[in-house]
């Protein structure tokens, strides 16, 4: 409590005009405030760009009259310092930092969406373990999948080529879904392409 | 004398900022003047 009163009269002379209670209050904390930048960022220099930018808001803060936080500098210097290093992370994850090495890789700046080749080969495998499996379910159920997903048929069509209602073909390819489940799950097939 | 088998760890450093941040904060400090103007509040640095 001490230290705290000590604070905001170290703030209040400083607002008068007093330097050295600046240089007091820095010396103070910024052994606290240092190594709890230091402990979220893991690197010297960033630590001390964040720690100078911290106590130069501070310091603008304080002389324009706006600090109104009495006997908790402390935890509103550590405020300032949080925010600034979220602000830090936020700057990094926008612009990626690329070491200045020579052996630089053009394939970290631009990315390349199409499949490589294993992956395409996987593609198809999993395209004919479907339309296999899809053979395993009864007439009916296969009938309207078929119609449904490969040659993207609406229910309304469906429902007249089969001679059924629409709820009837929704219901059979409802069930088709729920078979081919039970089929991937009871052989333990794996259906992705990673 | 009994053996001691715990070491202190030799390069136990305090964390903290280096002298020349402290001294540009204070320098900094020392050479900022905030004007109010009709509401307005300009910053100086006087070098």
């Amino acid at each position: 409590m001490e230290q705290l009163l000590q604070d905001s009269a170290l703030v209040e002379q400083y607002l008068a005009g007093d330097e050295i209670a600046l240089e007091t209050l820095i010396n103070r904390h910024s052994q606290r405030v240092y190594s709890f930048i230091f402990s979220k960022v893991f690197d010297k220099d960033i630590a001390e760009d964040i720690f100078q930018d911290t106590f130069i808001k501070v310091i603008k803060t304080l002389k324009r009259g706006a600090y109104n936080e009495e006997g908790k500098f402390l935890p509103w210097v550590m405020r300032i310092a949080h925010n600034l290093i979220i602000d830090h992370f936020r700057k990094n994850t926008r612009m990626p930092k690329f070491e200045g090495n020579d052996d630089f890789n053009i394939f970290s700046v631009i990315s390349d969406n199409a499949l490589n080749v294993e992956k395409q080969i996987i593609k198809d495998q999993v395209e004919d373990d479907v339309r296999r499996l899809i053979l395993e379910l009864p007439a009916d159920q296969q009938e309207v999948l078929m119609m449904r997903m490969y040659k993207d048929m609406s229910f309304k069509e469906i429902s007249e080529i089969t001679g059924v209602s629409i709820n009837t073909a929704l219901g059979r390819m409802r069930y088709a879904i729920i078979n081919l489940r039970k089929i991937v799950e009871k052989n333990n097939i794996v259906l992705t392409n990673q | 004398m009994a053996n001691l088998y715990t070491k202190k760890s030799s390069n136990y450093k305090k964390l903290g900022p280096k002298q020349e941040t402290i001294d540009f904060l204070l320098n900094y400090s020392k050479a900022l003047r905030v004007v109010d103007y009709q509401e307005i509040k300009f910053e100086t640095v006087l070098n």
